[in-house]
């Protein structure tokens, strides 16, 4: 059983490192373009309404995982590989904030909010992105983003946010 | 190199450290108690006109909440005794009473000395008798006094009414669940006399009395992130042990209290770690990739129980601090954590989970048995009082986060909620001198 389960994570980190070197290829969004003046021209009313504005990329920062585990999942990944693109293209520091949610005892969840942090950096630095900009810190149980004793609010609670 | 000496951090403003006594007390709810419990009189006890506390009718609450007393209501009493000449046994025999408390409180130069007299109804003989001084301030604490006597005195076992519990409690904004206040408060074992220690915005966990009772060892993330603090009780004075890159937490006290347990990842990786208290020399105790932490002592100093993932899901290990020989002791279920051991070594308690539910268990350390001692939810942080009769744990109750307290062979249970905010993580206090 257990090296059943082993396996397959086996399966799903391969499954991951496929995925991601595809998506930085072809999906990675660019880093967004600099200005162009279209805010100094929103001083002028009116004109503005008309221009079409590249809707901005907005890139999750916030990436779930199951119970007890701390294994990224595919969508977690995508977002992530656009994150790493970023960071390399320019660079800055990030903070990555690993939580659990409420279940279980709350050292153990602290040690594996710590895991999902840690499980996120790997991945941007597998991506190239500097592990001296990425700082991991991990508050456990401590910091819900829902209250409610339910699957629906603890699935919100296992995460890792990045800042 | 070798002298890991950590320099002492300035705390600002980011932590209070506080002695004022707190609004909301924790009221108790008995929930189930033993099933033959023993009849007991407490009479109130002859005071003097004004005395701000009802002292019989705490010992009758201390009793009762052992779940081993039945206490007989004042309503029913027939007579109320309150000198060996009053008592006359058929008045108790009448009511089932199977013991006898009669006492009182009389102020000696200033401070209130408390006297008591047990009987033994079905012989008909006075057993035991005693008295006690303390300062005004200290009428709870005298009431706690009989509580024990008498305790032991009829079951045998040390009572633990004079103990002290702290806890965490967090006042979280419904709005913004980020935003949120922490105590750490001290408490009598009943939850009254409640007293914040320490009060921060950030998060505060795992409080552990040393073993003289004196301080008590946490972990505050008011440097911005987790780090292991000493503070003084009395004082207040803090000390911050611990300043390493990743997780500092899960401190424990070492039987001789000259050295701490915790929890390091400084390494990449959550390893369990001691500290000579003292000097601030470190080394590590365990070495695997996977999670290790919630490290506690056993009696003897010469092992450490703790929670590893190292087989795949969490259960309790023990490593053998001479020989680093490290031996798995669960195997029931796929979820045991924060395990301790019982004042006399015999019972090792743990959060397990049993169909998707989080309880407190009990594993008999000889046989290997486990048996579960709970039927709330969510239940966490188990921690045995010093008699080894009963342990504290956190649950939910109301979508509340609340303290509860169960005797270790589960016959009997009691909450004790608090009307504000949420409760855990109890830490039940050695014997007190």
């Amino acid at each position: 059983m257990k090296m059943l389960k082993q396996g397959f994570g086996l399966i799903i980190f391969t499954a991951v490192l496929a995925g991601c070197s595809s998506t930085q290829t072809t999906e990675a969004p660019e880093p967004a373009p600099a200005d162009t003046g279209a805010g100094s021209m929103g001083a002028d009313s009116g004109s503005v309404v008309d221009e079409p504005t590249e809707p901005e990329v907005q890139l999750d920062t916030v990436f779930y995982f199951d119970f007890d585990q701390a294994i990224l999942r595919p969508d977690a990944r995508i977002a992530l590989a656009g994150h790493a693109a970023e960071l390399k293209s320019s660079p800055r520091s990030v903070r990555l904030e690993g939580h659990a949610d409420e279940r279980g005892s709350r050292e153990y969840n602290m040690a594996l909010g710590e895991r999902r942090a840690n499980a996120v950096r790997d991945f941007l630095v597998l991506q190239g992105v500097d592990a001296s900009l990425i700082e991991t810190i991990s508050y456990g149980e401590e910091q819900p983003l829902a209250l409610g004793m339910s699957e629906s609010s603890w699935s919100q609670n296992r995460r890792v946010e990045l800042k | 190199m070798r002298n890991h000496i950590i320099k002492k951090v300035a705390l600002g403003i980011a932590v209070i450290v506080t002695s004022v006594f707190a609004r909301a007390e924790l009221t108790i709810e008995i929930t189930q108690g033993s099933d033959n419990p023993t009849s007991i009189a407490i009479v109130p006890f002859k005071s003097p006109v004004g005395l701000p506390e009802d002292v019989a009718a705490i010992v009758s609450a201390d009793l009762q909440r052992s779940g081993q007393f039945d206490p007989i209501p004042r309503k029913n009493m027939l007579a109320l005794p309150q000198s060996a000449s009053e008592v006359f046994y058929r008045d108790w025999r009448a009511l089932g009473g199977e013991y006898l408390v009669i006492g009182g409180i009389e102020n000696v130069g200033g401070n209130y000395q408390v006297w008591y007299e047990l009987y033994d109804v079905l012989n008909q003989r006075q057993i035991d008798r005693d008295r006690a001084t303390a300062s005004p301030k200290d009428l709870r604490g005298l009431a706690h006094f009989v509580s024990d006597k008498v305790y032991e005195k009829i079951t045998g076992i040390r009572g633990a009414f004079s103990t002290k519990i702290a806890y965490v409690e967090v006042q979280r904004d419904k709005s913004n669940p980020k935003n949120a206040t922490y105590r750490l408060v001290r408490a009598d074992a009943d939850g009254a006399r409640e007293q914040s220690i320490l009060e921060s915005k950030h998060p505060l966990l795992s409080p552990r009395w040393s073993p003289d009772g004196k301080k008590i060892a946490y972990v505050s993330f008011e440097t911005s992130r987790p780090a292991v603090f000493i503070q003084d009780i009395f004082s207040g004075q803090r000390q911050q042990m611990t300043n390493f890159q990743g997780l500092n937490g899960a401190p424990s006290w070492s039987p001789d209290g000259k050295q701490l347990a915790f929890v390091l990842s400084k390494d990449g990786n959550p390893e369990i770690y001691t500290m000579d208290i003292a000097t601030k020399r470190y080394s590590r105790i365990t070495n695997h990739f996977a999670i290790d932490t919630e490290p506690s002592w056993s009696g003897d100093g010469k092992s450490i129980i703790f929670t590893s993932n190292r087989g795949g899901q969490p259960q309790i290990y023990q490593v053998t601090l001479a020989s680093g020989r490290v031996e798995r002791l669960t195997f029931y279920g796929d979820y045991n954590a924060r395990s301790s051991l019982s004042p006399d070594g015999k019972t090792m308690v743990m959060v397990h989970r049993e169909d998707g539910v989080f309880h407190i268990a009990a594993q008999n350390v000889e046989t290997g048995d486990m048996r579960i001692l709970t039927e709330t939810h969510l239940d966490e942080s188990p921690s045995i009082a010093p008699n080894g009769a009963m342990l504290l744990y956190a649950t939910q109750h109301n979508g509340k986060g609340i303290l509860a307290a169960v005797s270790l062979d589960a016959g009997v249970k009691f909450r004790l909620p608090s009307q504000e905010g949420d409760v855990r993580e109890p830490a039940w206090s050695p014997f007190l001198q």
